[in-house]
């Protein structure tokens, strides 16, 4: 399965400053989300990641879309990522 | 077809949801869209559109129901080129064209001098400058205050530099907004920044900010009156707007801010958030019906001696401020002259944007005159 992430809000910063990342993972064709953003800290994240991950999940005040949607209307962190999802993480944690 | 997790029976009914993996439901307002947003306050799942209209109508509504404006009135908006201040211009100009306010609107913007930070977002509201055809004015604490807060930092260090940015920054949105000739000023804040202000207040003990901080007009005699039509409009819903009608707007921390106190109360309201999302909301309703006790007097309004602005005490707390700042310093002079006019609007002030480029002696002088409601 391919999963398309992007990031912003600063959230970029923590990830090499890259904004879109593609992940593949060819043994499953479905990946719970608290999986995938703990696959993203051990292998995407470069540094602090207490500022993306918190207690097995994503940190309060970061906004997760799935597939341009809010993920609350999915479960949140217990929703299961599929094949061509686009996950989308905007931090809010900054000046207005 | 894969069955996840799904153990509800679906109805056969024509329109949508059979036995996907997903459960389709439909936008509870208009049941046509699917939706794409869960309000926090409400918990109601609602489609894009539907969420452009409970989002603008009740920014409208807080704007009607609390006079915040009258027609002719000049409105400055505060705008940084962050997340906040992008949808309020937005919001605003969009507004004022829809229900037909009578405003004039202008983009009003301090730089405080912090490299790599506000540079980047002054870029922002320029382009927002374009976009809304607003007029923009940019004022910086060097010419202001002649110091920058990167200076600021390298002299006192990383306490207390937030007092003094706050500081600055209220007099120097008064002071531009008297520049613009306006009458009125508002900010982006919105219900998170006051649900945090009124648990740091708690925290703190600050009697007299806690009464203040809830009010959705401050200011006070003589000083211009500010507004905050986002108070009920949960940050998260600013951001979403912004992402789906494709707003561009800029995002870092002031490289500053992780040592600010208001850090604390911001995680803390996160993780209530995660919890009841309606507590934001719920934090300032409470707040807006906090009883005072009689003994709290609040201070009495006077004018700083030295440059006039509205203050409790002799000077001002910039004026207080800027005088330890000075000290450390060996021939910086600054005085600021004040014209204080009873006359309002009177075309003897064009002159004051020339004045104030006028650096050279480390001088300022800064006209101001009274504004009449």
């Amino acid at each position: 399965m391919k999963v398309k992430i992007e990031l912003s809000g600063g959230l970029e910063l923590l990830f090499d400053k890259k904004k879109v990342h593609e992940i593949e993972f060819a043994d499953k064709n479905e990946i719970p989300l608290k999986d995938l953003i703990l696959y993203m800290r051990d292998n995407l994240l470069k540094e602090r990641s207490e500022l993306f991950v918190v207690d097995d999940t994503v940190r309060p005040g970061i906004l997760v879309l799935i597939n341009d949607a809010d993920w609350e209307l999915f479960g949140g962190i217990s929703y299961n990522v599929e094949d061509k999802d686009t996950i989308i993480f905007i931090s809010t944690l900054h000046g207005g | 077809m894969e069955n996840s997790n799904n153990s509800t029976n679906t109805t056969n009914t024509a329109a949508a949801t059979t036995t996907t993996k997903k459960k389709s439901k439909l936008c509870e307002i208009c049941n046509v869209s699917r939706p794409v947003l869960k309000r926090p306050k409400t918990g109601e799942m609602i489609c894009k559109e539907c969420f452009y209209t409970v989002f603008e109508d009740e920014i409208h509504h807080t704007i009607v129901s609390n006079n915040l404006f009258k027609r002719g009135d000049r409105v400055a908006i505060g705008a940084s080129g962050g997340k906040d201040s992008t949808v309020l211009a937005e919001i605003m100009t969009l507004l004022n064209k829809k229900y037909d306010y009578g405003l004039d609107l202008f983009l009003l913007s301090i730089d405080e001098g912090i490299t790599g930070y506000r540079d980047d977002s002054l870029e922002t509201v320029k382009r927002n400058q374009e976009q809304y055809q607003i007029p923009l004015k940019i004022l910086s604490y060097k010419e202001l205050y002649n110091w920058t807060m990167d200076d600021i930092v390298k002299e006192i260090g990383l306490k207390g530099n937030c007092t003094f940015c706050g500081v600055f920054r209220r007099q120097a949105l008064d002071r531009g907004a008297v520049m613009l000739k306006a009458n009125k000023i508002v900010t982006g804040h919105n219900a998170d920044d006051i649900a945090e202000t009124v648990l740091m207040n708690l925290l703190r003990g600050d009697i007299p900010r806690l009464q203040r901080c809830v009010n959705i007009i401050t200011g006070s005699e003589g000083a211009l009156p500010r507004s905050k039509p986002f108070k009920y409009t949960y940050q998260k819903e600013i951001v979403m707007y912004a992402y789906f009608k494709k707003l561009d707007y800029f995002s870092t921390e002031c490289i500053y801010a992780p040592n600010a106190y208001r850090g604390h109360a911001r995680d803390f309201l996160k993780d209530l958030e995660a919890v009841r999302p309606s507590i934001i909301i719920d934090i300032i309703h409470s707040a807006e019906n906090f009883h005072f006790r009689e003994e709290n007097k609040m201070p009495v309004q006077r004018n700083c001696i030295q440059c006039g602005y509205i203050c409790s005490n002799d000077i001002c707390m910039a004026c207080d401020l800027l005088k330890n700042l000075n000290s450390g310093l060996a021939k910086v002079k600054l005085s600021i002259n004040l014209k204080r006019g009873k006359d309002s609007n009177n075309n003897n002030n064009n002159n004051n944007n020339n004045n104030n480029s006028n650096n050279n002696n480390n001088t300022l002088k800064l006209e101001s005159t009274s504004v009449t409601n």
